[in-house]
């Protein structure tokens, strides 16, 4: 299945502050938060992107204070994957834990703003259209994978154990 | 725990061997601060920071959960030190069953080893908007503050507490400015009034607080208005942290936050 998607691009070291300040936090309703996605790294981000678009980022993605509401917000806002140089540990785990697509790319500086891109988790593969272009992801064990595809780690516990049925 | 599996990546580890001796109002803090300054904020990604030698054996446990606690500043999985005397003290005060202490192989793989001669750390600033924007204090400058934190879960220890309150003894925070305490638990804030540490930070005009994150990230109780500046023993100092996306927060250990918070401007107690 290939994710496809416009760019939208961010420097190293974007904190969770960034993607949604603690100011904010004053609720956990997964559509509040999504109006505040990466408002302090970029105010006009939610009105712009279209539902499937990509966020494209350097090194370090998601550092500082551990907040399920960062990928929360990044994937309710209609963030289809991101992809970043490197993830901060806390964000890498969470975004696995709530179901988002994130992926781990050392060619992701290549991607400009607004390129059209193809992404296949199961292959590994990024494809730039606008630039005509092929990147490849690092790895992701199977059960990860499978993490993304419950929807996070909650479903997919219920899903393996029957529970909630 | 449900389905008895929980997933997990074996992190590499990196050794720091801190040397020498510690400076004057140089503490766990500015080891740390001095440490993230030098390899970056994801210079431990997914790492073990194992901190050694003997200014880290000579350390206590406030300093080195005050390092722990910063690791992750690092990008670090995990922040330890290798069990001795100093910990065995503390836990056996503490601990409610048997407990276990783990040491390092002796032929243990690290993927860096990095050494610091401590002789040469001053007391370290974190600048706006990282934590690895650190300067030695002697190079800061005439920086003016809005706002003083001393406490939180990084230096809220009563050693911390202590070192603040010996400082600020008898004098009066800056005109204008906020000087909030916040003692890391309930205990340490239980341990501190029997001290006579609270009445020092009240006397001083300091507001002291319930144990809380409050500030730290803009949550309540010293939220920085636009264009206005912070300097918190706290370990975080994004962009918006501790309030306005405009305002800036500077990142120190207690005893310079207290001598900042009499002068209103960051300084070293022996300025004050």
């Amino acid at each position: 299945m290939e994710i496809k998607g416009t760019a939208w691009k961010f420097n190293d070291n974007i904190d969770t502050d960034a993607i949604i300040p603690a100011r904010y936090l004053n609720t956990s309703d997964p559509q509040e938060v999504a109006k505040h996605c990466m408002e302090d790294a970029d105010p006009e981000f939610v009105g712009k992107i279209k539902n499937g678009d990509i966020i494209v980022a350097g090194r370090n993605f998601g550092c500082g204070s551990s907040r399920e509401h960062a990928p929360i917000a990044i994937k309710v806002a209609g963030i289809s994957c991101v992809i970043a140089k490197s993830f901060a540990r806390i964000f890498y785990r969470n975004s696995f834990n709530m179901g988002l697509m994130i992926l781990e790319c050392a060619e992701a500086d290549n991607i400009t703003e607004l390129d059209e891109l193809g992404v296949d988790p199961e292959k590994g593969i990024i494809t730039n259209y606008t630039k005509d272009e092929e990147y490849t992801t690092s790895p992701v064990p199977p059960f990860m994978k499978q993490l993304i595809e419950d929807g996070g780690l909650m479903k997919h516990v219920i899903k393996k154990t029957g529970l909630g049925a | 725990m449900i389905t008895g599996e929980v997933w997990f990546k074996v992190p590499p580890a990196i050794k720091f061997i801190y040397t020498g001796s510690l400076n004057k109002w140089v503490g766990g803090k500015d080891l740390i601060l001095h440490t993230i300054g030098d390899i970056g904020v994801d210079g431990a990604l997914y790492c073990a920071m194992e901190f050694t030698g003997e200014v880290i054996a000579a350390l206590p446990m406030s300093g080195r959960f005050t390092m722990a606690n910063m690791a992750i500043e690092a990008g670090a999985k995990n922040g330890i030190i290798q069990p001795d005397e100093v910990t065995r003290k503390y836990v056996q005060e503490r601990a409610k069953r048997e407990f276990t202490f783990y040491e390092s192989d002796d032929d243990a793989d690290y993927i860096d080893v990095r050494e610091y001669d401590c002789s040469k750390i001053e007391p370290t600033i974190a600048c706006p908007h990282l934590p690895e924007n650190t300067k030695p204090i002697s190079e800061i400058g005439d920086i003016e503050l809005d706002q003083v934190v001393i406490g939180s879960c990084t230096n809220g220890r009563l050693d911390d507490l202590r070192e603040a309150a010996m400082v600020m003894r008898g004098k009066k925070v800056a005109e204008y400015l906020r000087a909030i305490v916040i003692p890391a638990t309930q205990k340490i804030y239980k341990d501190a009034m029997k001290e006579g540490l609270i009445d020092i930070f009240i006397d001083a005009g300091a507001a002291v607080s319930t144990p809380t994150c409050g500030p730290c990230l803009g949550g309540h109780m010293g939220i920085l208005a636009k264009g206005e500046r912070a300097l918190a023993t706290t370990n975080r100092n994004f962009v918006g942290r501790m309030g306005d996306p405009k305002s800036e927060v500077y990142l120190s250990n207690p005893a310079i936050a207290a001598a900042s918070a009499i002068m209103g401007k960051i300084v070293t107690p022996d300025m004050i």
